[in-house]
């Protein structure tokens, strides 16, 4: 059986070989891992300069109100996430979760206002249940629909904007999570100043008989690289952001996963739009009560990378197991192994000393603030 | 003599003791590495054994003892520096020293023709 016919190809397939890309199956998708100047060279281009990305097996979906008034859209999205939806203002962006009904999360997503409807960004490997799931609740009052034709990129690092500025010149105004309709090179596209890298940056939604041609005007720029998946992970993971299936999932809540800063306020206990959302008695009763475990970062003493699932001790002889990491690996702009993983609540504050099993040695780690590399967001 | 295994290692021998690194090929498929870990001077290996590990950012990946032996000397240049193993991986990037339990068995392994066959 030919396993590689089954994965499906992003508008940018073409690009990314053509690129010198090694292609991997990564989400049903076949996926650039790695081009040839290498991850770690990659990862360190980002933070220097730009890096584009090609993060078109993400989903793109529209929530449309069927009554044409976009706040129905914003309080049918409400029923299915823990944020503040109703009051994010037309041009802004905002970090979502789908919860399930025991409070774990069903995926993490993008909610963009864009006037006349929202725009959702998920995950690659959960983009037909979100659909499915955006369906099953909403469909009553809006039209869900998936875009299958558009491509999706990230030029990310602190020469994205001055790059981008040279294709489209109003890019400057635009500040963190801010999001407009624009056109790049007669390519009518969305674009948000965001990204999953901890720099400065832009996440850009293209036609897919486009993409190409605007990723080519790209790379044209000296300080632009593709750059791989490989190297979208570090960046993340020094970052301090979730990677779902790894750092969060059905088995986690927000509240566990130290994500309840994206819990506004008006969604919270004694908020005027409280609860609501599937698994609210469980967040909100972990907000009052606190959770018995928490995702913290990890640094390493050595350097040995300690990656997932590794398993965490409060003591170096491996005796009395407390958790366990869930994302870890090199970080190559602080030069050092960096992860992170769960632990007791009593054991998560920063410089807590813990033991992290390594091919049966129990390395010393020590729970350290996130993120591990400061951002430099253009808020 | 050289020698090379379908798992990507190079065994140069000379008077019973296989100095083993790992291929060119290989060191381009794994990626600038971050991390080594030799095994301890003293220590015996069966042929396939985890002798030795590696870590590019992204993953790690074992290096296997390509005969029965004993660990005679490592590279420390390299956990200093896992660079070298990218910049010179059949020379200043070698990893141990085995002494062969059985020399004559070095005669099964590949030469470089038919290494350099396997990895195309």
């Amino acid at each position: 059986m030919n396993v590689a016919s089954d994965l499906k190809k992003t508008p940018l397939h073409d690009l990314n070989v053509s690129l010198g890309a090694r292609m991997v199956p990564f989400a049903g998708y076949e996926m650039p891992v790695q081009f040839p100047a290498g991850v770690l060279k990659e990862h360190l281009h980002t933070r220097a300069a730009a890096g584009l990305f090609d993060v078109s097996h993400m989903g793109q979906v529209i929530v449309r109100a069927r009554s044409g008034d976009n706040a129905d859209a914003a309080h049918a999205l409400e029923s299915l996430v823990p944020v503040d939806v109703a009051g994010l203002p037309e041009g802004r962006q905002r970090y979502a979760l789908f919860t399930g009904e025991d409070g774990g999360i069903l995926d993490d997503l993008m909610i963009a206002n864009r006037g006349d409807h929202f725009f959702v960004v998920v995950n690659a490997a959960c983009k037909d249940a979100d659909f499915a799931h955006l369906q099953k609740h909403l469909s009553d009052t809006c039209e869900v629909t998936m875009l299958s034709d558009r491509a999706l990129i990230a030029l990310q690092g602190p020469r994205a904007e001055a790059v981008l500025s040279e294709l489209w010149a109003d890019i400057a105004g635009m500040r963190f999570m801010d999001v407009r309709a624009c056109d790049l090179h007669d390519a009518d596209c969305i674009v948000s100043r965001s990204g999953y890298t901890g720099e400065d940056g832009f996440e850009i939604s293209i036609p897919a008989d486009k993409a190409e041609k605007v990723c080519r005007h790209l790379l044209d720029h000296p300080d632009v690289l593709p750059i791989g998946l490989g190297a979208r992970d570090s960046l993340r993971l020094e970052a301090g952001l979730c990677l779902y299936g790894n750092d969060i999932d059905t088995t986690t809540t927000p509240v566990e996963a130290a994500l309840e800063w994206a819990i506004q306020k008006v969604r919270r206990s004694g908020g005027d739009r409280a609860g609501g959302f599937p698994g609210a008695d469980a967040i909100l009763g972990q907000f009052a009560s606190g959770a018995t475990r928490r995702r913290v970062g990890l640094k390493v003493d050595g350097k040995a990378p300690v990656r997932p699932p590794a398993r965490l001790y409060s003591d170096a002889d491996g005796k009395a197991e407390v958790g366990h990491v869930t994302s870890g690996g090199f970080g190559p702009s602080i030069e050092a192994p960096v992860a992170m993983g769960y632990v007791p609540v009593a054991l998560s504050a920063p410089g807590t000393r813990l033991f992290a099993e390594v091919r049966g040695k129990y390395l010393p780690v020590t729970v350290a603030v996130l993120p591990f590399v400061p951002n430099t967001f253009k808020r | 003599m050289l020698k090379f295994t379908a798992e990507h290692e190079w065994l140069k021998i000379d008077g019973g003791v296989a100095t083993v690194g790992i291929t060119t090929h290989a060191a381009e498929q794994l990626g600038d590495l971050v991390f080594v870990e030799l095994p301890e001077v003293g220590s015996s290996f069966d042929k396939g054994g985890d002798a030795a590990t590696v870590e590019s950012v992204k993953a790690a990946s074992d290096v296997y003892s390509p005969l029965d032996g004993e660990i005679v000397e490592v590279n420390q240049a390299i956990v200093d520096d896992p660079s070298l193993v990218n910049s010179d991986p059949q020379g200043a990037g070698w990893f141990f020293k085995l002494k062969l339990k059985n020399t004559a068995d070095a005669e099964a392994l590949l030469d470089e023709a038919a290494y350099k066959e396997l990895v195309g």
